[in-house]
């Protein structure tokens, strides 16, 4: 039941989170530190989320090290979203072969 | 010629333009599934958080937070945080509806706002039809749920080698929203830097290390993205 709760709680809290700004907001954003800080907010999230959680995400820190370095390679020539997660999986799929 | 085209062949044109979407989506949630199992969800639980959420860090965040008992205002904040960056495009997205668009759309619309269905509705040249949208929101979000519960479902047969393979696919795809313009864009390459280490810091470092992931993003989130609001403020383009 609690799971249940926590469940609705995070599912309000995140559709409120996308409807405010379509309701409350009829024009583009003019404070520009708060359109700034918007700017910047997912790439310190994504970047805080990803780092040093990746080294745990396998049962090998140094497979999850070299998934790391892979996938910012990956993302940083082709930019392609499911190229760098494939990209990943198989580097973690490869170091578990030895 | 495009704004002649009829709520239903916009709707059409969405499902089509969101199969590798779905495709994608499947991989990653699968993943999602994988994890919830291991933090104690069914299969019921995770596709109503994934039908509910729609949301890949947001529910990344979400079933740590139910792993690690969470109180209500810690999910409340973090939630908010992790999915902030959602405000932006909806603000963006809003701008895109032309004026004679029903606000109960608006009301939709904010179900469909992820990193991915916002780039491809984004992509509409001129003003965005609803019912386009819906279409590629149908087709992702049927794929995301599924992998969901086949992620739960089939989690403990798959072998650790491919589970823990599957695992990384999170990370992946966050690598892929963050490095693209991080190389155009040196300052945000110190920002991704600077938070990665920070982020380390605060799990090596014996107290930092007390503090829950989700309000190490928080604090973390709010302190770096505001130094540099202050440091380099966008270009307010009109």
């Amino acid at each position: 039941m609690k799971i249940y709760l926590s469940i609705a709680i995070m599912a309000l809290t995140v559709y409120a989170v996308r409807l405010f700004p379509f309701l409350l907001l009829r024009r583009p954003v003019r404070n520009r530190f708060f359109k700034s800080f918007l700017y910047y907010v997912p790439y310190v999230t994504l970047a805080v989320m990803t780092f040093p959680a990746i080294l745990g995400a396998t049962s090998n820190p140094l497979a999850g090290a070299i998934a790391l370095a892979a996938g910012v390679a990956t993302a940083w020539f082709s930019g392609n979203l499911f190229l760098t997660a494939i990209i990943c999986c198989m580097v973690v799929f490869i170091a578990g072969l030895f | 010629m495009e704004n002649k085209k009829s709520s239903l062949s916009w709707f059409l044109l969405g499902l089509k333009n969101g199969i590798p979407i779905c495709l994608g989506y499947f991989a990653v949630s699968f993943a999602l599934g994988i994890a919830a199992r291991n933090t104690g969800l069914n299969a019921m639980q995770s596709f109503l958080m994934s039908a509910t959420m729609v949301a890949s860090a947001g529910e990344f965040a979400a079933i740590s937070l139910i792993g690690s008992s969470a109180g209500i205002l810690e999910m409340i904040g973090t939630t908010f945080i992790v999915n902030m960056r959602y405000m932006l495009m909806s603000m963006s997205m809003s701008q895109k509806l032309s004026e004679d668009t029903k606000p109960a759309h608006r009301f939709f619309l904010s179900y469909c706002v992820t990193d991915e269905i916002f780039g491809l509705s984004s992509a509409v040249t001129g003003k965005l039809c609803p019912f386009y949208t819906y279409g590629i929101t149908l087709i992702s979000v049927s794929g995301w749920c599924l992998g969901t519960v086949l992620g739960v479902m089939l989690g403990n047969i798959l072998p650790p080698v491919i589970s823990g393979a599957m695992g990384v696919a999170m990370y992946g795809m966050f690598l892929a929203i963050i490095i693209p313009p991080s190389r155009k864009n040196h300052f945000i390459l110190a920002l991704v830097v600077l938070s990665m280490a920070a982020s380390a810091l605060f799990a090596c470092v014996p107290i930092l290390s007390k503090i829950s992931s989700g309000f190490r993003v928080i604090i973390l989130t709010v302190l770096i993205a505001g130094i540099a609001s202050i440091i380099k403020p966008v270009r307010v383009e009109e």
